[in-house]
């Protein structure tokens, strides 16, 4: 359960929620979209196009040679010890490739939306029906969802539940901008809602659908509306990784010297912890990001 | 036996003493009740097999009664209605009313005929999560005020609980929760993530309190602070400042 806290206007975080749909089609997963803002239809329409191999090699390929020769010219004087570790790695080689790659300034095309299964939730047309399941005094928006999404999982066999289906697919889940007043919840309105549960409630049943099923779910929260930090800290609780995306526009760091090749700041606040005592954190803690007009990059 | 420990964790993740007491206990004969309210039974399976102990061989054999929660909130939002004299233990989702759940922990450490197993173990991951689901703070207290009295004090057994806590944190119930069982813990391993951030070598730092002031006045606890290093199949603790990686 992946939980994104929104920049302030919501760019980056759209971007990066549409990164994760669209590496679902390339995948060739079953997507499953929910929002009360923007119908799923028109954010399908939206998604970024794949860069095909050849393409994607020349393009990154570029910018890996324009970096390794600044390099040469840098040495270390003072740290000389570090000048033999490996950098960390600035833009993708050949030979790391995990995942796609994609051109922000182009679209999917809509052959390649249509070639996977999705399903949509939006959730002012979903009002008229009511949820059949004990909503357990939950938010009647977040009790239609949960419905929904646990329909779509039996219904498609990802909780296993169909033995016949021979070939398992993974079910990718985005929800965008939950706890914002569109859902009906008022957890971003005032700092002392009057329903204090409904958002953690539904991350709990939401948590218990993916544990039991083939799939895996992407959040977006105007984490900045939120003024009750309590709800916050539990949500983080709740949640199996958590990633805070911080954008400069209109904040004093944009005129920062440091950050002039950068739109921004990426924190990792929580990390998986899955079936091990470990966990997989990475060397680099101070991540940023840039949008520039093909490319979406965080290093 | 009889003792009430609280696991804490504050700013890193205190998840590792949840798997180790629940392997310690299993291969000591103890009959386990483990209310594990955030992970699924697999999560703690691979990871308890890594220990050198199967949850499912031990669920089998009656020694381990485990209650998933995440599954039990699916069954009862979504499953067939309930029958009337057995009420889910996660009724509290809908009702605040955590008695379910401690009917639930009572008949499974409530020793059955034919039972030969030692002293039985109420363990708890994680306490903070009730708050979230609508219990109140004082419900949370009670419940585990009952627990104690029925496993600790008539089953001569012991209960295990983990709480979170965050530095400054904001979440007064959860604050509440964790002062007023810290008062009332016999031991307390409280394991802290680093103040200067992540590092790779050692982990966090866990102190050890025996809250040895609860059984004589005039005693003082007794502290101790090691610091540790996670790995695949074991954690490693050392004096602070000695962790390998500097020696």
């Amino acid at each position: 359960l992946v939980f994104t806290e929104e920049d302030k206007y919501g760019l980056y975080s759209n971007l990066l929620f549409k990164y994760f749909l669209a590496e679902g089609i390339v995948c060739g997963h079953d997507l499953f979209v929910a929002s009360a803002k923007e119908h799923p239809d028109n954010i399908l329409k939206e998604l970024p196009a794949p860069l095909l191999d050849d393409t994607y090699r020349k393009e990154l390929g570029d910018e890996a040679a324009a970096a390794k020769a600044e390099d040469f010219q840098d040495s270390m004087k003072i740290a000389w010890r570090y000048q033999n570790l490996p950098k960390m790695e600035a833009s993708p080689t050949t030979h790391t490739k995990f995942g796609h790659y994609y051109d922000v300034s182009k679209k999917m095309s809509p052959e390649l939306c249509q070639s996977i299964k999705w399903h949509s939730f939006y959730l002012h047309e979903e009002l008229s029906f009511e949820p059949k399941m004990k909503t357990c005094n939950m938010n009647s928006g977040y009790a239609r969802l949960l419905q929904s999404i646990q329909r779509i999982i039996s219904q498609e066999g990802f909780d296993g539940s169909d033995p016949q289906k021979k070939q398992r697919n993974v079910l990718r889940i985005g929800i965008q901008s939950l706890g914002s007043v569109l859902w009906g919840d008022d957890v971003c309105c005032s700092e002392a809602p009057e329903d204090k549960h409904s958002l953690t409630k539904f991350l709990y049943v939401l948590r218990g659908l993916l544990r039991k099923s083939l799939s895996a779910c992407i959040i977006t929260v105007p984490a900045h509306l939120i003024q009750n930090k309590a709800i916050m800290e539990r949500v983080t609780n709740l949640s199996d990784m958590v990633v805070g995306l911080e954008s400069f526009i209109g904040s004093e760091r944009e005129t920062n010297p440091l950050y002039k090749d950068y739109h921004g700041l990426v924190h990792v606040h929580q990390i998986p912890r899955l079936n091990s005592l470990i966990c997989d954190v990475s060397d680099t803690k101070d991540l940023a990001f840039r949008l520039k007009r093909k490319q979406f990059t965080i290093e | 036996q009889g003792k009430f420990t609280l696991l804490r964790d504050t700013r890193t993740d205190g998840s590792f003493l949840v798997h180790h007491f629940l392997s310690f206990y299993l291969r000591a004969g103890c009959k386990v009740c483990f209310v594990a309210l955030l992970q699924s039974f697999s999560h703690y399976n691979i990871v308890a097999q890594k220990l050198g102990v199967s949850l499912a061989a031990a669920k089998e054999r009656g020694q381990l009664v485990f209650l998933e929660g995440l599954k039990s909130c699916l069954d009862l939002l979504f499953g067939e209605e309930e029958q009337p004299g057995q009420p889910s233990p996660l009724q509290f989702l809908s009702t605040s009313d955590l008695r379910a759940l401690f009917d639930f922990v009572c008949v499974s450490l409530t020793p059955a005929s034919g039972d030969s197993w030692k002293s039985p173990v109420l363990l708890v991951d994680d306490l903070s999560v009730l708050l979230s689901l609508g219990a109140a703070p004082v419900a949370v207290l009670d419940f585990i005020h009952y627990c104690r009295m029925s496993v600790c004090c008539q089953l001569k057994g012991n209960v295990v609980v983990l709480v979170h806590s965050n530095e400054d944190s904001e979440d007064e119930e959860n604050e509440l929760v964790v002062n007023s069982l810290c008062h009332h813990s016999d031991l307390i391993l409280w394991a802290e993530g680093l103040a200067t951030g992540f590092c790779k070598d050692v982990h966090g730092q866990i102190k050890i309190i025996k809250r040895l002031s609860l059984r004589q006045a005039a005693e003082e606890d007794l502290v101790q602070v090691y610091q540790y290093k996670i790995q695949d199949r074991n954690v490693t603790f050392f004096a602070r400042g000695l962790s390998a990686a500097v020696l």
